[in-house]
């Protein structure tokens, strides 16, 4: 073996990256940058805006304090509301994901076809947002809770069935052929046989997606789809900051206790 | 006890709380909730009725979807990716302190403490209830966006990020620690590398989370398709606002294609 073949097989410093791995890392900070450059400068920024940002911050903040406790009890039955809408709403998206669900997994779809249905009705219930659904829902029955729940089920479903459809075609194929070998009909194969399979991701995800819309149903108001969030639109309107405190402080506990209360019910089944 | 007893000739579903009695009470719960929450809401079935014939005739405007007004259309589309790539960016950057103070493992107790406040307070207010704020400081338009979308991700790869640190071997850290190495050496040397490609899959899946939010926050006023969105809906410009949908359809789906097939690669 040569010097030189010696000299880099064992060399006296130690370099962290190879030559190819150093050029390959500046190829990706570089597309970094490029990417930075072109999202920033394109949204042409007012950077005089930047300067007293932290002054009209500290504003808001002293016009918030004290929070104004005597707007808690109007808030009380909106916030009720809220849950309503995102529990109701998780509940007719429970109903409709699992039909969906079959439709959307390999294993139980008819076709090719229904297969493709399946899949096209997941990617548009999922790729609009709740608010968004909130604003055609809101066209369709007018503002009020009705088009917040609508708008809630017509997200989840997307979420709930995907997650169902997976956990179909990772199903056990011996439960489902012990099944199929009593002389049940399809039907029968996928009550019995899948059904209580994928029941424990069933109710999972439910729950999961239940908290998470506890979250959304507090915004749906501002396209007015019911809820608190009507009232803390019309707060921010108002200018009346110390109720605007107040509401967010009720959010953060319901949030925070659907979050806490979901999170129990997943370490319980699972 | 009788045979029958112990090995049925008729097979039942077993429940699905545990007991018969517990399945019923549940079932019971239920309904008696679903009752509840109907009656609380008000909700006044003469109007739901008179919005089905609505529901037809707004679908029936959305079709054909119009596009001839593509270049608002896709001003919005780009300006809302731009948001979103800005957001990530900007997120990642000041994620990396979120992250150090918030890993249980390497910060002092009342740093973390602090910064696991921070990481649930920010996680319970939604995308839009922060855009508000930022459109009230920062005025209409995409900065207002983009300060959410960066807010929210910052939150969210911290926390995503400390997990990870947590979990980190301990060995490596000891022998980089073991070699004189400071605070900062240790993190680089030790840490970074073991977190890095968990660290890269997280950050796509929050791109293509910011390219979904990106369409949304526009509704109160901080720019993106968000914003045209809201405006054709107001205007009854429905067939403009299928064409919208449709695109944001397309936008998300090639956002998670991405994402998947991004963190297949990384695997």
């Amino acid at each position: 073996m040569t010097a030189a073949a010696l000299e880099k097989r064992y060399p006296d410093v130690w370099r962290r990256r190879s030559r190819r791995e150093v050029v390959i890392a500046w190829l990706w900070t570089a597309a970094i940058a490029f990417a930075a450059a072109w999202s920033v400068s394109a949204l042409d920024i007012e950077w005089a805006f930047f300067a007293d940002a932290h002054e009209q911050a500290l504003d808001l903040v002293e016009r918030m304090w004290p929070p104004r406790w005597s707007y808690l009890p109007v808030i009380v039955r909106p916030l009720i509301e809220t849950i309503h809408i995102a529990t109701l709403g998780t509940a007719i998206a429970l109903v409709f994901s699992i039909p969906l669900a079959f439709l959307a997994a390999r294993n139980t779809t008819l076709n090719g076809f229904t297969w493709a249905i399946g899949r096209a009705l997941l990617v548009a219930s999922r790729s609009v947002n709740t608010v968004i659904w909130g604003l055609l829902f809101v066209a369709i029955f007018g503002p009020g809770a009705v088009a917040g729940v609508c708008a809630v089920a017509a997200r989840s479903v997307g979420f709930l069935a995907k997650l169902v459809a997976e956990a179909i075609e990772e199903a056990d194929a011996g439960q489902i052929e012990a099944i199929t070998a009593t002389g049940a009909g399809t039907a029968q194969v996928y009550v019995f046989g899948i059904l209580p399979q994928v029941m424990p991701v069933l109710i999972g995800t439910t729950v999961y997606r239940w908290d998470i819309n506890v979250r959304e149903s507090s915004v749906l108001g501002f396209v007015g789809a019911g809820g608190i969030g009507l009232h803390l639109y019309a707060s921010i309107n108002q200018f009346a900051w110390q109720q605007v405190l107040v509401v967010l402080l009720a959010i953060l506990v319901i949030v925070l206790l659907s979050e806490a209360l979901s999170a129990y019910i997943r370490g319980r089944i699972s | 006890m009788s045979i029958a007893a112990v090995y049925p000739t008729t097979w039942r579903r077993p429940p699905l709380f545990g007991s018969l009695a517990r399945q019923r009470i549940a079932i019971a719960a239920a309904v008696g909730y679903l009752v509840w929450s109907v009656s609380d809401l008000n909700v006044d079935y003469a109007r739901i009725l008179a919005g089905f014939p609505r529901a037809i005739d707004i679908f029936v405007k959305m079709f054909p979807p119009d596009f001839a007004r593509w270049q608002l259309l896709t001003n919005g589309m780009i300006e809302s990716v731009q948001m979103a790539l800005a957001a990530t960016l900007v997120g990642v950057v000041l994620s990396i302190p979120i992250a150090l103070a918030a890993a249980r493992n390497l910060a002092p107790r009342p740093l973390y403490l602090a910064a696991r406040g921070l990481i649930v307070g920010g996680r319970t207010l939604h995308e839009i209830i922060i855009a508000i704020f930022f459109v009230k400081l920062f005025g209409f338009g995409p900065v207002a966006g983009l300060l959410t979308l960066a807010f929210a991700s910052a939150i969210f790869l911290g926390k995503m990020l400390a997990e990870d640190i947590e979990n980190v071997r301990v060995g490596p850290v000891e022998a980089v620690r073991a070699t004189g190495a400071g605070f900062g050496q240790t993190v680089v040397y030790s840490i970074v590398p073991q977190v890095l490609s968990r660290a890269v899959g997280v950050i796509i899946y929050r791109l293509d989370a910011n390219v979904r939010h990106s369409t949304v926050i526009g509704i109160v006023g901080a720019g993106g398709i968000g914003q045209t969105l809201s405006a054709s809906f107001s205007r009854y410009d429905y067939d403009f606002a299928a064409a919208i949908l449709l695109s944001i359809v397309a936008l998300v789906a090639l956002g998670e294609w991405f994402s998947d097939w991004v963190r297949r690669k990384l695997r």
